[in-house]
């Protein structure tokens, strides 16, 4: 395997992602990733020098609207999916 | 013919004569649903009551001639990544598993206004990521020809409920195939549009810069008549296009004469079932005897169009499934000591395996020191995949090639190895890289009695050729 993934960059891409993972998940994301890069290397036999990046395949421009609330009041609906509410708030844990 | 046999389009058209209901649609359906799919599994959520309120309130407006369209009181399935006011909505993931959307995706908007009944939700891969619908969070999806196969995916369960009859069309949605494979494997008709022409509001985002919705019918008149009612601008979704060709069922048209017609080489090579080439190659001899002009050519870059798409749908995978912290809806671990371990405990818990394999990977590529090498590079090679086809299209109309390698895998063969299971999509990959229009057709099965795909890619905008083409092909 031409791409050896190590405990730190497991660790840090876990932060990155936000998952918490096993110590054999950990070992199984290593080997998966590992593999897929080696398979993305491919990409690196082609000459891209002077080849812009395409984000779109259309010439696509900004949008612009005015910020106007179109939507009715829907706070109700809206909280009845949070795990947790409070006096019409979302509730999350202490962060401080 | 039993209702449950006709297509979208006849059965509107029976509505419309009297001689059925909407009502009646829908129980056929209902109880048809009841049938079969404790077998086959194709939905997460069946909207019974919901169903058969919405097929009342569509047959009176029918009967008053306030609804005459060719989708009026058809009874119609949704994937369960389009958000559906009031009916729950999952992305067939732990993480969604109680979410209850308080607004409906424009796409199937336009369909309920056109009288189309939302049946219910369809199972899929888990947030579209895989190609077999077995990594859903609620059981595997099996297909109606065998059920010891999958159905394709990641809109398997669109598929295999049009082609079991538990609905007379539906909506799926195409980020790398996702359409068009399970509609190939399920023996029915599926169509990516060109990005941008259906709306995206509402769709449970994957890879933003490919994913489309499109149709999944029994034939191609359906599959016109559907895209027709959902192609539209909308001012929610930046992306959305301003077409004025949206009149999609006007190309149903039998006549392919001096339509050209290319056949990538490197669509036909190493790795391709020779039943599948052979029922490909005969379908093309179909159109040609139809007066097409059938050629073979180099395409190029194919083998680059799968490490490309991986590491743009993952970077994309990592940065839209972000919201995913169980604080405004969705699941929330039970235990946690502080904020920061619950957005971990929860996201951990609440994703399965692929979609956590693809949210490390877009990480990773997007991580700074690899974002040049990894994340540009295959923004690079999409732009020369780009170039490739409209090459192509510079001397052809359509390119002609199969939509996956094989028929149907068993159940349970694909997931141990990913990098296997993503080779199965290198015939529907770069149509998303590159933005192009593509559908798939049923041209026969193999010996094992699984159905088998043709595809035709299209240059932007072109839908109606292809749709000609395969309405053609399929008169034959």
């Amino acid at each position: 395997m031409a791409n050896k993934i190590s405990d730190e960059t497991i660790e840090y891409v876990g932060i990155l992602a936000k998952l918490e993972l096993s110590d054999q998940e950990k070992e199984q994301a290593r080997r998966d990733m590992g593999r897929m890069l080696d398979y993305i290397d491919k990409l690196g036999e082609l000459d891209t020098t002077d080849v812009e990046p395409m984000s779109h395949v259309f010439p696509v421009q900004n949008v612009f609207r005015e910020d106007e609330v179109t939507n009715g009041e829907m706070r109700e609906q809206l909280l009845a999916n949070a795990p947790q509410e409070k006096d019409g708030m979302f509730m999350v844990p202490r962060t401080f | 013919m039993r209702i449950t046999d006709m297509t979208a389009v006849s059965l509107a058209a029976a509505i419309r004569e009297g001689k059925t209901t909407a009502v009646e649609a829908t129980q056929a359906m209902l109880d048809r649903i009841e049938e079969e799919d404790k077998q086959l599994n194709c939905y997460v959520t069946v909207n019974k009551e919901g169903a058969l309120r919405q097929a009342a309130r569509v047959q009176e407006k029918i009967e008053k001639g306030e609804l005459s369209g060719p989708l009026a009181g058809v009874p119609m399935a949704v994937k369960d990544n389009l958000c559906t006011e009031g009916i729950l909505t999952t992305c067939a993931s732990r993480i969604l598993h109680n979410f209850v959307p308080t607004y409906t995706a424009e796409a199937v908007l336009r369909l309920q206004e056109a009288g189309a009944v939302i049946l219910g939700k369809t199972n899929m891969d888990e947030f579209a990521m895989g190609s077999t619908t077995e990594t859903s969070a609620y059981g595997v999806t099996r297909n109606p020809h065998n059920t010891d196969y999958v159905p394709g995916g990641s809109s398997g369960g669109s598929a295999a409920a049009v082609a079991a009859g538990e609905c007379f069309c539906a909506l799926g949605s195409d980020t790398g195939g996702s359409i068009r494979q399970p509609a190939s494997y399920c023996g029915v008709v599926g169509m990516k549009p060109t990005y941008g022409t259906v709306s995206r509001y509402g769709l449970i985002a994957y890879g933003s810069s490919l994913d489309q919705i499109g149709p999944l019918t029994k034939d191609v008149r359906d599959c016109a008549a559907v895209l027709e009612a959902i192609a539209s601008h909308d001012d929610k979704d930046s992306t959305s296009l301003d077409r004025q060709d949206t009149d999609f069922t006007k190309a149903l048209v039998e006549d392919v004469r001096g339509m050209r017609i290319g056949i990538p080489n490197d669509y036909l090579g190493a790795g391709l079932d020779e039943e599948v080439k052979d029922a490909i190659l005969q379908a093309a001899r179909v159109l040609e005897a139809q007066g097409a002009v059938v050629e073979r050519f180099d395409l190029s870059l194919v083998e680059y169009a799968i490490p490309a798409y991986y590491t743009i749908a993952a970077a994309e995978a990592s940065s839209n499934l972000e919201r995913y912290d169980g604080i405004k809806y969705g699941y929330r671990t039970k235990e946690y000591a502080g904020l920061h371990h619950m957005y971990k405990k929860s996201r951990s818990e609440g994703f399965g395996e692929e979609v956590k394999r693809r949210i490390m990977l877009g990480s990773f590529v997007l991580s700074s020191g690899y974002y040049d090498a990894y994340y540009l590079k295959a923004l690079r090679v999409k732009a020369l995949i780009k170039q490739a086809f409209d090459k192509a299209f510079m001397r052809y109309d359509m390119i002609l090639g199969p939509v996956a390698p094989t028929t149907a895998p068993k159940l349970g063969e694909s997931l141990a190895d990913p990098i296997k299971m993503y080779l199965g999509d290198i015939y529907t990959i770069a149509v998303n890289l590159a933005g192009l229009p593509a559908i798939s057709v049923p041209c026969g099965q193999d010996s094992k009695g699984l159905p088998i795909g043709m595809q035709l890619i299209g240059d932007c905008f072109q839908e109606k050729k292809l749709l000609q083409a395969a309405y053609t092909y399929e008169v034959q």
